[in-house]
């Protein structure tokens, strides 16, 4: 049984994707027969080169990828080389799995309230530094080159590969490469990023292909704070599709196509540039140069976090005022007064989509954790060293939602399954798992052998070892890669929203929802509750092994 | 009269290579009550063997050879049913369990009077009343102390040690080890050791075999 | 010995997996409209899925009331699917269409007006006629109210089932300004001196869509074309006077015309942000609720332009795929009660018009729709005389495509 994990596993994933992509390949070339297109051609796509533009959605969709992702990726290398052992450290380390919970547009809502001319923060300034009766007529939010929503995704981005360094980092023995380094009268910034970054790299480069694929295609965050005229691609292909007039499903399944060919163009790209910097930094790492820049990187390592964190505390922080306000008229700093009212009128239609959230959430992230963990058990137990093939596993992160979730309605609608609960589940477990694998695998593989060796030696068979070493012994990483689960799970809006038809409400689709109505009172309260739920998984996993580990001192940290 | 098995444990002509470089080749028995030590540098597969012998050998090695306790053919079972005992360099207490929990995670589940078993193997070693201690509390010898006596615990019919006093301070060292040999004979199991430090081999007090 | 095949055994299989099929799905048999009390039957335990617009909490809010009332009242169970934009129900129901699912669908009930209601009429997604069918129908007075059966200048022909009234109302601060302006002309001289706190959702939302209808009616010659297809006339010709003076109005807008508002509820925070002085809505008592629920300062005051404004009537609409159409039509039929109707009107549910004929009902449904004494933010009574008639959907889909051809790219 445990052997076909593996093969399960990537048959669950692959099919699914593969599936999707070829019903949207078809009809981008004309051919779909359910859909009414018999004979391949090239309309859709000479539709789509003469939509209005399209080149500059294009090239905002492919820049905020590859733009937000070196800037999170700079901050958290940074971070990481100059915050070694402060308290700065110490309480960053806390907050990332907090951060990380907060679903995209919970935090692209709060961000907008923070910069937009009448947010918070001009009022902080207004009037007294700036003379402002009346908000600026100023476009920072939606702006035309997408630069608010790049920052809104770097906020996202830090936590997520900050959270992928820290796994990472133990098995690198850092401390002794710094104390090497630092023996020899390297500074100790330059000496992190010359003998800690170059083998760190390697192990997260997959969760930054993850980040660049993910956020060259985003649609909730680009809804929110994106261009508007034209919007990115993947928010253009969204309206497309939902287009009544079916030669535009045509043209967006082009369109999808093309979104896909951006993603992996940007992925390319960053491939190149890492190539490129490999290049340039080779004689840097063995000039000798030990202290050049050391106190400028510093400086910039640890206020770049610091600010990405702090706004991100202070978007949380917005809503949550927003949630409570009265008449809160510019450029009062609070509202004029604070009320219950919109939670009160929210409290009764919150509950259904509450029990669906942790429905889908608790099911698909126990199946992913059990699929994952036979994964991990069947590598161990034949010994296998991590297969090139593991790579399918990531399949769903790197190619777009938007690329394959229509074509994949239109196969589920083919072969006759209606949507309903049950296939939002397998939806979320598309990305679940693969999330899932990346925060356990490593932790898992690096658990000491000799552990099970003595338990064997001791007379437990392989299932018992399992069950009474193993995983106590992981409980910590497995609630963390379980709350991780349920984050990604709660976050999801597209597979929700089109695997359900709309009717499998969660708190993300309703939030999205009454997005459109932008009260900025309600969208405080349901993105509220959106972030609140995941932060309550984080919470349970971090304090759930204090609590039952009490007397262990070494499970508990 | 010993309550333990007085089966040999047979090593007959063990080879292992590794990528086709052979490692090692041993051919000996190791008789109840004795202690076998085998010696060399770090690299001369001293660990493969044991790995071998208890059934976790890295695929990256090829062996060939039988494994014998008295008429057993060890390599046709699983680890868990051949019934070797192992000690490794850390005492390797699952954090998990209390002291008494991982005790009477080494006693085969039929046992009655496990309450008194361990009571009394801990009264053994010096250690009476640690049952609800949690082992991360433990000085270093307290913790060889319990891992050994839960090995001894679980019946082993025989028992392989992977220098399993080498990260002990030296007073400690000596101490531990006079316990270790002094219980494995009194048991009458036949053992392995592998170490690179003398002083193990004399305090083993029987043959020794140079690798390397 | 060889295997004959008994043609009589495989027309017999034939015939009994078609009477097994008949019989396992009885109810593929749509219900007939006119017969109510069986209507009322198949009705009983169904659960409705409506699709509507959920960007609005009082839409929202009415909604869920009346999922309630449903329970209560017909056994039937009401779900809101919400959506963002109605567009993608009238995909879906292409979509299940073209992949061949005609009589387990994944709509029962869209809200639904104008271009929508086209597309979906022209590619036959709609069950009807079912409309006039309904007991409560009467109480429109459709012969007087011929508004009730007509979207956008196409007779509903029993298709849709009107739910309610819209029409486009100016809202601004008293407080800051004193006299709004009344057309078109007023308005752009207006921005251009108050530059920056005006402005119009992004096309093809519809209330930027409605704004610009009710630009063009303004501003062109040819006010009949409007109400005819597009196809019969110079589409170039009739709408050169709009972009003229869109051309003029943008550099003063809101962000200098290089951004555009989401919808029309955004305008609404955007007033309450402080950062338009001027805005409008579709439902004449938006500003009115809006005071009351915190989000606008009531110096808010409400008004129509001067030469009357476009309004509308929005319906319900049941997708011809629906495996509850009866449950669906008890749904339509109880949104056109008096007590249903009341209950949207009030300002403390929706604010939303009601499209029955209130001085034809008696004494005691009119007694529901009385509201005491009128908000001050809310339009005066008499208001809403002057309302002019959607042009054909036609025009829409057009207006929206050379828009964003002309501005789709800043």
């Amino acid at each position: 049984m445990l052997r076909l994990a593996p093969a399960l596993v990537i048959t669950l994933l692959v099919v699914p994707v593969g599936a999707g992509l070829a019903m949207v390949l078809l009809p981008a070339f004309g051919y779909l027969p359910v859909l009414g297109g018999h004979s391949v051609s090239f309309a859709p796509w000479q539709m789509l080169f003469a939509q209005p533009g399209l080149s500059r959605s294009v090239a905002v969709s492919f820049a905020s990828g590859l733009v937000s992702t070196a800037i999170a990726f700079s901050i958290v290398v940074l971070f990481l080389a100059a915050s070694r052992g402060t308290w700065l450290d110490r309480g960053i380390r806390r907050l990332v799995s907090p951060l990380l919970a907060i679903p995209h547009a919970a935090m692209a809502f709060g961000f907008a309230f923070l910069i937009a001319p009448s947010g918070l923060m001009a009022r902080l300034i207004s009037p007294s530094l700036t003379g402002w009766e009346r908000p600026p007529d100023a476009l920072i939010i939606n702006d035309p080159w997408g630069l608010s929503l790049m920052a809104g995704l770097v906020l996202k981005e830090v936590p997520f590969l900050l959270l992928m360094s820290l796994a990472a980092l133990p098995q690198l023995k850092v401390d002794k490469r710094l104390m090497l380094a630092r023996s020899l009268g390297y500074a100790p910034t330059i000496a992190w990023l010359k003998t800690v970054l170059p083998s760190l790299y390697p192990l997260i480069r997959l969760p930054i292909y993850a980040v660049i694929a993910y956020a060259t295609s985003v649609v909730d965050m680009a809804l929110i704070l994106g261009p508007r005229l034209p919007p990115t691609l993947s928010v253009s292909i969204l309206s497309w599709f939902n287009d009544p007039d079916i030669t535009r499903r045509f043209m967006a399944s082009a369109a999808a196509v093309l979104q896909l060919g951006v993603t992996l163009a940007a992925l390319l790209c960053w491939w190149l540039l890492e190539q490129l910097i490999r290049l340039l930094t080779r004689n840097w790492l063995i000039n000798g140069s030990r202290q050049r820049g050391e106190i400028a990187l510093r400086l910039i390592g640890r206020s770049a976090l610091l600010l990405s964190s702090v706004t991100a505390v202070a978007a949380l922080v917005g809503l949550g005022l927003f949630s409570l306000a009265g008449f809160w008229r510019f450029p009062e700093l609070l509202p004029q007064m604070l009320t219950l009212d919109h939670w009160q009128r929210s409290g009764p239609m919150l509950a259904k989509p509450l029990l669906n959230t942790a429905l889908i959430g608790l099911i698909s992230t126990t199946l992913a954790t059990a699929l994952v963990l036979a994964t991990l058990e069947n590598e161990y137990r034949q010994q296998l060293t991590p297969k090139r093939t593991l790579w399918l596993l990531y399949l769903p992160l790197l190619v777009p939602q938007i690329a394959f979730l229509f074509g994949l309605i239109v196969a589920a609608e083919s072969l006759g399954i209606r949507p309903q609960l049950s296939l939002v589940i397998a939806g979320h477990l598309l990305f679940v798992l693969p999330y899932v694998y990346l925060s356990l695998a490593e932790t898992y593989r690096r658990l000491d052998p000799r552990w099970l060796q003595v338990a064997r030696s001791l007379g437990v068979s392989r299932n018992a070892a399992f069950w009474r070493i193993r995983l106590p012994l992981l409980f910590a990483p497995l609630l963390t890669a379980f709350a991780v689960g349920l984050a990604i799970s709660i976050g999801q809006y597209l597979p929700t929203q089109l695997l359900g038809a709309g009717r499998v409400t969660t708190v993300t689709t309703e939030a999205v929802a009454l997005a459109s109505g932008s009260n900025r009172r309600l969208i405080g309260v349901w993105a509220l509750v959106q972030a609140g739920l995941p932060l309550i998984g984080f919470m349970l996993a971090l304090t759930l092994p204090r609590l039952l580990g009490s007397r262990r001192r070494e499970l508990a940290t | 009269m010993s309550v333990y098995s007085t089966d040999q444990l047979r090593l007959e002509k063990i080879h292992i290579a590794q990528t086709g470089h052979e490692l090692l080749a041993v051919d000996t028995t190791i008789y109840p009550g004795e202690v076998l030590t085998v010696m060399g540098p770090s690299g001369s597969g001293k660990s493969t063997l044991l790995a071998y012998i208890a059934g976790f050998l890295d695929p990256v090695f090829s062996a060939s050879g039988g494994v014998w306790l008295g008429e057993r053919d060890l390599l046709s079972l699983p680890a868990e049913e051949r019934g070797i005992g192992l000690l490794f360099q850390d005492p390797l207490l699952f954090p998990h369990l209390s002291v008494g929990g991982n005790l009477r995670f080494g006693l085969p589940r039929r046992i009655r009077d496990k309450r008194q078993q361990v009571t009394s193997a801990l009264e053994q070693v010096g250690l009476a009343g640690f049952e609800e201690r949690d082992p991360a509390t433990l000085s270093g010898g307290q913790k060889a102390r319990v891992a050994l006596m839960r090995l001894l615990l679980s019946k082993p019919r025989a028992v392989l040690l992977d220098e399993p006093f080498s990260k002990l301070d030296t007073a400690l060292r000596q101490e531990t080890r006079a316990l270790v040999f002094s219980q494995l004979r009194e048991a009458g199991l036949p053992a392995l050791l592998v170490t690179h430090d003398h002083a193990d081999a004399d305090a083993a007090g029987g043959r020794v075999i140079e690798l390397g | 010995m060889p295997m004959h095949r008994n043609p009589l055994r495989g027309t017999l299989t034939t015939s009994i997996t078609a009477t097994l099929l008949a019989l396992a799905f009885p109810a593929m048999a749509d219900p007939e409209p006119s017969d109510w009390q069986s209507v009322m039957a198949q009705a009983e335990g169904q659960t409705i899925y409506w699709n509507a617009w959920g960007g609005d909490a009082r839409t929202n809010r009415y909604i869920a009331w009346v999922a309630q009332q449903m329970q209560a009242q017909y056994n039937v169970d009401v779900e809101h699917v919400k959506l963002d934009d109605t567009g993608s129900a009238v995909a879906r129901v292409l979509g299940e269409k073209q992949a061949g699912n005609d009589n387990d669908g994944s709509i029962d009930l869209i809200w639904i007006n104008g271009e929508n209601f086209a597309a979906m009429r022209e590619n036959d997604l709609l069950f009807g006629p079912f409309a006039e069918s309904l007991p409560n129908f009467t109480l429109t007075n459709a012969t007087e109210n011929p508004e009730v059966v007509t979207d956008f200048t196409l007779p509903t022909e029993g298709y849709e089932s009107p739910w309610g009234k819209a029409q486009i109302t100016f809202y601004y601060d008293s407080a800051q300004t004193e006299t709004p302006p009344q057309d078109m002309q007023a308005l752009l001289e207006w921005a251009e001196a108050n530059p920056g706190q005006f402005s119009y959702p992004r096309i093809p939302d519809f209330t930027g869509s409605t704004f610009l209808k009710q630009a063009l009616i303004e501003l062109t010659e040819q006010d009949e074309a409007l109400y005819q297809p597009l196809a019969e006339s110079d589409f170039e010709d009739v709408t050169a006077p709009l972009w003229t003076y869109l051309d003029e109005l943008h550099p003063h807008l809101w962000r200098s015309g290089r951004s555009f508002p989401d919808s029309g509820p955004n305008l609404r925070t955007l007033m309450s942000d402080g950062e338009l002085s001027l805005a409008f809505s579709f439902y004449p008592t938006d500003a009115a609720v809006a005071v009351m629920e915190y989000e606008l300062p009531d110096s808010v005051r409400s008004y129509v332009l001067e030469g009357g404004t476009l309004g509308n009537v929005h319906f319900v609409a049941i997708p011809y795929n629906s495996p509850n159409k009866a449950g669906a039509m008890v749904l339509a039929d109880f949104l056109l009660s008096p007590e249903a109707q009341a209950q949207k009107q009030s300002l403390t549910m929706w604010g939303d018009r009601s499209v029955l004929d209130i001085g034809h009902l008696d004494a005691d449904a009119q007694a529901l729709f009385e509201q005491g004494d009128r908000h001050p933010s809310e339009l005066p009574a008499d208001a809403l005389a002057n309302t002019l008639p959607e042009p054909h959907p036609s025009w829409m889909t057009a207006l929206q495509e050379a828009w964003l051809e002309r501005y789709g790219v800043n």
